[in-house]
Order: structure tokens, then sequence, then C-alpha cells
């Protein structure tokens, strides 16, 4: 357990460091916020669906923790290359108790991440209906924070530098963003888009950040909380799996 | 306390370490010596449990480190060849990591961070991080840390690589005196020569995957008929040199060179 802790409290004091990644992975979801919120806000009211920044706020939530997440995870492939790896994998700790910690480590720095994206769109006039739900809602952003680490976690298992992250920011993070329902309504979408949509993990993260949020899920609470877990239990073991593969 | 028989480790079709039978007593420093590419590192890697041996029996304080990962792994601190720090903590976190990794109990590891820090003369740095460090500060950091869960064996694969002749000879004072006082064996690797001659008990020289030679600085001299450790060292593994493995980068360089030969 301390094991744990400890990688933990690495992966929150390196974030917290860092000021410069703190602004800069705050600007991002600002920019979605204020030119498609604003942008697409009058087209999307004239449309009948009411308010935009109601229905991207959520999203943009869900954007901020997936590419936090998946950022943390894929902090390995530094580890790796300053060496700092091979001080945690020589200790007389199991792989998969490091595995774990790391993984909550940077699913915190996540969710905070989150959080904070929340207050962003607090004050660009997003209003939460149903402060009820609140608890349901954090339950999501832990979900997606927890899987998406993992997923980032399992990449670098298997990448040793960073040649390969543009190709895994281009052809997975942005499609799973782009796709998920997080800019835009599921219903009455082609029939292709909607296949892609129902499988992609975050759809259900975001739907279910939306239902708790302002009442308007697509799918319910139950079959978003369902999908997830599952998602997230198949990617951690992935994750602890491909993690006590690497080979130095 | 090391006991290696017949160690072999392949590589697909290559042989890195070809039966190799060696010994380190209790307390003993023992200098592992060979050219690049000799097997070395590889040695110190199924030593330390990061690689399995193709065949061969390995023996670490009476475990075996391919089987027995964890209670092998507290029996040992390692400084490896390249750095291994977490730059973005400072010197007193990168310990106390450590320690918790190894489970020394709060007030003792408070205690032994403070004796190791002090020893290495970076009490006064430790709030500092160490990306702010030089490279002898880190190197000493390295040491501290590999021995701040008073491991039985401390391996250090050339610790003293890319350090200016002040910080070497430091590094070399502090390990012998640790040896001396803590009893702590020291199983090292190092192209220096003259550092091993200066600090080992017990030398084995080893060459393209096969030990050439063993015994005291003095007995290799001897054996040689040579006056300096370099001298036995170069008349054993032969003058040419080797290269590990010419990156495309090393080619790049050395087509630059050329280049800029001929242009002046």
């Amino acid at each position: 357990m301390s094991a744990i802790y400890i990688l933990w409290l690495r992966q929150i004091k390196r974030y917290f460091r860092s000021r410069p990644r703190i602004i800069a992975s705050l600007g991002q979801p600002l920019l979605f916020l204020l030119a498609l919120g604003f942008g697409f806000g009058p087209i999307f009211q004239r449309a009948g669906q009411g308010n935009y920044i109601q229905f991207l706020a959520p999203g943009v939530i869900s954007m901020s923790i997936l590419f936090t997440a998946i950022f943390s995870g894929i902090e390995l492939i530094w580890d790796r290359q300053f060496g700092f790896l091979k001080e945690t994998l020589v200790a007389p700790v199991p792989r998969i108790l490091i595995m774990v910690g790391r993984t909550l480590g940077g699913a915190t720095v996540a969710l905070f991440q989150g959080l904070v994206v929340i207050v962003i769109c607090l004050l660009a006039g997003f209003r939460i209906t149903n402060f009820a739900r609140l608890p349901v809602a954090l339950l999501f952003m832990v979900l997606v924070a927890v899987m998406f680490t993992a997923m980032g976690t399992a990449i670098a298992s298997v990448l040793s530098d960073f040649q390969g992250f543009q190709l895994v920011m281009n052809f997975l993070v942005m499609p799973i963003f782009f796709l998920s329902g997080a800019l835009f309504p599921l219903t009455g979408l082609p029939k292709a888009l909607d296949v892609i949509a129902s499988l992609d993990p975050l759809t259900y993260g975001v739907d279910g950040l939306r239902g708790a949020f302002i009442g308007l899920g697509h799918f319910s609470a139950t079959l978003d909380i369902a999908v997830l877990s599952v998602i997230a239990a198949v990617l951690v073991s992935t994750g602890a799996y491909l993690f006590s593969r690497i080979q130095l | 306390m090391i006991r290696v028989r017949n160690l072999v480790k392949n590589y697909g079709d290559f042989a890195a370490v070809k039966d190799i039978s060696f010994e380190v007593a209790q307390g003993e420093i023992f200098a592992f010596l060979g050219p690049n590419g000799a097997g070395k590192t590889t040695t110190i890697k199924i030593l330390t449990t990061l690689l399995k041996p193709t065949s061969g029996e390995v023996e670490l304080d009476g475990l075996n480190p391919a089987i027995q990962h964890n209670e092998a792994r507290k029996r040992f601190g390692i400084v490896f060849q390249d750095p291994s720090l977490d730059e973005e903590l400072t010197a007193y976190e990168n310990m106390d990591f450590h320690g918790v990794l190894y489970k020394v109990p709060g007030k003792l590891r408070a205690e032994r961070i403070e004796k190791l820090l002090k020893l290495f003369e970076l009490w006064d740095r430790r709030k500092d991080f160490v990306k702010q460090f030089s490279g002898g500060m880190k190197r000493r950091l390295e040491i501290a840390r590999g021995l701040l869960h008073t491991p039985k064996i401390v391996f250090l694969d050339e610790p003293t690589l890319g350090l200016d002749p002040q910080t070497r000879n430091q590094l070399w004072t502090h390990v012998k005196k640790l040896n001396e006082e803590e009893r702590v064996t020291v199983f090292l690797t190092t192209h220096y020569m003259e550092e091993a001659d200066r600090v080992a008990h017990r030398i084995a020289i080893i060459d393209h995957g096969k030990i050439v030679a063993q015994g005291s600085a003095a007995e290799l001299k001897t054996q040689t008929g040579t006056d300096t450790l370099e001298n036995a060292f170069l008349k054993l593994t032969g003058s040419t040199i080797r290269e590990e493995e010419a990156g495309s980068i090393d080619q790049m360089r050395t087509m630059a060179r050329m280049f800029r030969q001929k242009r002046s």
C-alpha cells in the first residue's frame, strides 16, 4: 500500500510543480468553450436545441480529463527515457502495485483538471441544473480519468520513445474526442457515425456527465456507468499486463 | 555473497555471455572489467533480476535472482550506468521515495537519509531539485540512494563515467570507506583501470562474453608481465577497438567529419 501511495504522491507533486503545464492544459478547453460555444451557439439555438454552452460544457470537461489522463499515462515514456523507470522496476515491489500507483496518481491529476474546467465553464455561463446529482457526475469523471490514464500507460508500455506519440494523438485521442458526442447531440446522426459513436468509450462519459449536470442524457445513467466500468476494468488490466512485460 | 556457475546468456543467435563462472566473497570489492560489449552490463542485469539467464546458476546471498525477485532485490543496491533519478523531485524526496519502496520504516528512514546525505556531502542541498545538480552530485546521490535500504551488496555500473578527476577520487574514497565501515560487498565496473587498481580487492576481466583472467591487480600484472593494470588489460583483451553498436548517429558524425576534412 505504501508503494501505491508514494507513486501516487510523486505524480501529484510533479503535476503541481509544473505550472506551465497546468496553464497550457487550460488553454485548450477555454478555446473550445469560447470559439465553439459562442460561435455555434446561435445556430444551435435556432435549430431548437437550446443553449449550446449548456450542452457543450460536459463535453469540454470530459475532453480535458481525456487529454490530461492520456498524457499522464504516456509520461511513462519520459520515465523510461530519463531512466527513473529502472529505479521503480528494480525495487522489491510487485509491478502491479507500481502500475496501480501511477494510474491513480495520473487519474487524480486528470480529475483535478476536470474540476478546474468545471469552474471555467461556470464562469462562461454554464449552469448546473441538478446539484443533487453532483456525486454521480464526480463518479463519471473518476471513471473517465482512470480509464484513459490506464490507456495511456498501456500505450506507453509498448512505445519506447516519443516517435509514436503524434500517431497516438491523431489516430486515437483526437478521434475519441471528436466522435464522442462531446460537440454534437447523438440523435439523428448518420448510421455510420452513430455506430462509431456508440463504440467510443468517451461517449458514455460525456453522456453520463451531461445527464448528471443538466439532466439531458441520451442513454440511462446505469448503462453509462456499466459500460464505463467494464471498459475501465479492461483497460486497467491491459495496462497492468503490458506494464508487467516491460523489458529494460 | 555472489556465486556464478557456467552462466550463459543468448539474445537470439548472439551469445552475450558464454559460460562464465566467478565468486565474490562477503565484504570484498570486486571489479568486473572488460571492453565495450564484453558482457558486463548483461551480467549485472542478470544478477540484479532484470534479465533471466539462458542457462547456468546464479546465487546472490543464497538466493536465486531469476526466481526470488523480491527477496533478492532487498539485498542489493544498484547504481546504473545511466542516470535514474527523478529530476523534478528534490534530493531528499528521491531518497524518501526509495526508502518507501524498499519499506524502510519512517524513523529509521529519516535517520539513514540524513546519515547518507551527510556522508556524501549533499545534506545542505537536500531541498534542491535534482535538475539543478551537477553530474558529480547526481552520481553521489544515486550511490547514497542505493545504500539507503542497507543492502549487503552494491552494484556500481561505471559510476565515474563522465566525472572529473576530483569527483572520481572523492567518490572512490566514499566507496572504500563504506566498504570498510559497513562491510558492504561492492561489485563494480569501470573503464578507468587505475580506479580498479586502487580500490578493488579482486578483479575479473571479461572479453567477448568469456572471463579471460581473474585475481588481484598484482596477480594480473605478474601473470601478464606488465607494470600497470592498464597494460595487463590491453595484453589480455587486445588493442582493437570494440564497437558496441555503431548507431546511425555515429555513422552520420563520421560522414560529417570526413566531409569537413575534404573541404578544408
